[in-house]
């Protein structure tokens, strides 16, 4: 029996699913944000061999 | 076995997100932001905002990571307890393996992640935390000494240090009084909550101050532990985090909260019987608003020194 595109498990499952998937997209935004922070904070310095080797 | 019947029965005992999130305590969670958000704001030191609100929601992470890891251990506890029997796993949404692969996780990326945002003094406030309230007061105390609510209370007491040395790098005396504020706040609120969810705690076994010295004892307990809170709120208000706001909010709140605990020394059973612990209710209802006002005093205070308001 093939399964079918919409099964009964995901009716069940998609309120839990939608909860996983905006806390996977929140964690996502966070990591992005901290990044962005940290990066342009003042004492943020790049390591020289990671500036030397991008030329 | 059709699967119309093997499904409806899945159905029903299956765990939705919001079982999930259950597991992390919100309720508490609330209080764990809110004193780790003054600890964070008051301090001298200029936050990021968005380095801030990771900060907090790192260790309202890891504040539910170990409501997680304690609802995993205490099953068997919260399945005989009315007031937490419909938690997750008693109410057979969410097993303990799931509750401890939760708390596990989260735990790990709380504090990793607010090291990584801020600085490691604060990430290991933080895993000790978690590892006073799982390992010392959920697996240790809590069912060893009726003194259980006195040092478990200092796990909840930790979150405004946290947010502290989350925004400074360091612990300094102003830290450390916001700590021990919660810390003797929690006794006379968990006994007063004692008192009236008697049944709970002597079903449960689990060696509350009711249970073992008698709940004459208990209502000494309050009065004398909510003096000395007094004592110690309204001192504060003449250290470096207090202010005018603070002195006015602690005179009043401990006033009240002091004529709360002597109305509970005075009673006895009779009288919380016949009107079903109103004065029990209302001094536990009283507690809350008594931390969220000095914390929130705190906060004003710190926030009119800043804007130049105070000097």
């Amino acid at each position: 029996m093939s399964l079918r595109r919409e099964h009964e498990l995901h009716t069940r499952r998609s309120g839990r699913n939608l909860g996983v998937g905006l806390v996977l997209a929140a964690f996502i935004a966070i990591i992005f944000g901290l990044t962005v922070v940290k990066v342009n904070s003042d004492g943020f310095q790049m390591q020289s061999g990671q500036v030397t080797n991008g030329n | 076995m059709s699967d119309a019947s093997f499904d409806s029965k899945a159905y029903e005992a299956e765990a939705q997100f919001g079982d999930y999130f259950a597991l992390l305590k919100p309720r508490v969670m609330t209080l764990v932001v809110f004193t780790a958000l003054v600890g964070l704001l008051a301090a001298p030191v200029a936050v990021h905002p968005f380095v801030g609100f990771c900060a907090i929601l790192f260790i309202a992470v890891g504040g539910g990571a170990s409501g997680a890891l304690n609802m995993w251990y205490d099953a068997d506890i919260d399945a005989v307890m009315r007031r937490t029997a419909k938690r997750p796993i008693p109410a057979g949404k969410v097993t303990r393996d799931e509750a401890l692969a939760i708390g596990l996780t989260l735990s790990v990326f709380a504090v990793v992640f607010l090291g990584l945002a801020t600085n490691w003094l604060a990430a290991g406030l933080l895993a000790f935390t978690i590892f006073f309230y799982v390992a010392i007061y959920t697996m240790w105390l809590k069912r060893l000494t009726p003194q259980n609510i006195v040092i478990g209370g200092a796990a909840g007491a930790f979150p405004p240090m946290i947010g502290w040395a989350a925004a400074t790098g360091s612990i300094s005396v102003e830290a450390v009084l916001m700590f021990c504020l919660t810390f003797m706040w929690t006794p006379p609120h968990f006994w007063a909550l004692a008192l009236f969810v008697r049944m709970v705690y002597d079903i449960a076994t689990v060696p509350m101050l009711t249970v073992t010295h008698g709940r004459r004892s208990t209502r000494v307990h309050i009065l004398v532990y909510t003096i000395l809170l007094a004592g110690l709120a309204i001192a504060s208000a003449f250290t470096s985090i207090g202010g005018p706001v603070y002195l006015a909010t602690a005179l009043v709140l401990n006033a009240l909260f002091l004529k709360g605990a002597w109305d509970i020394y005075r009673r006895d059973e009779d009288d919380s019987e016949n009107d079903n612990f109103k004065v029990e209710k209302s001094f536990f209802k009283l507690s809350l608003l008594y931390l969220f006002a000095h914390f929130g005093a705190i906060l004003i205070d710190s926030a009119l020194v800043r804007f130049g308001v105070l000097s």
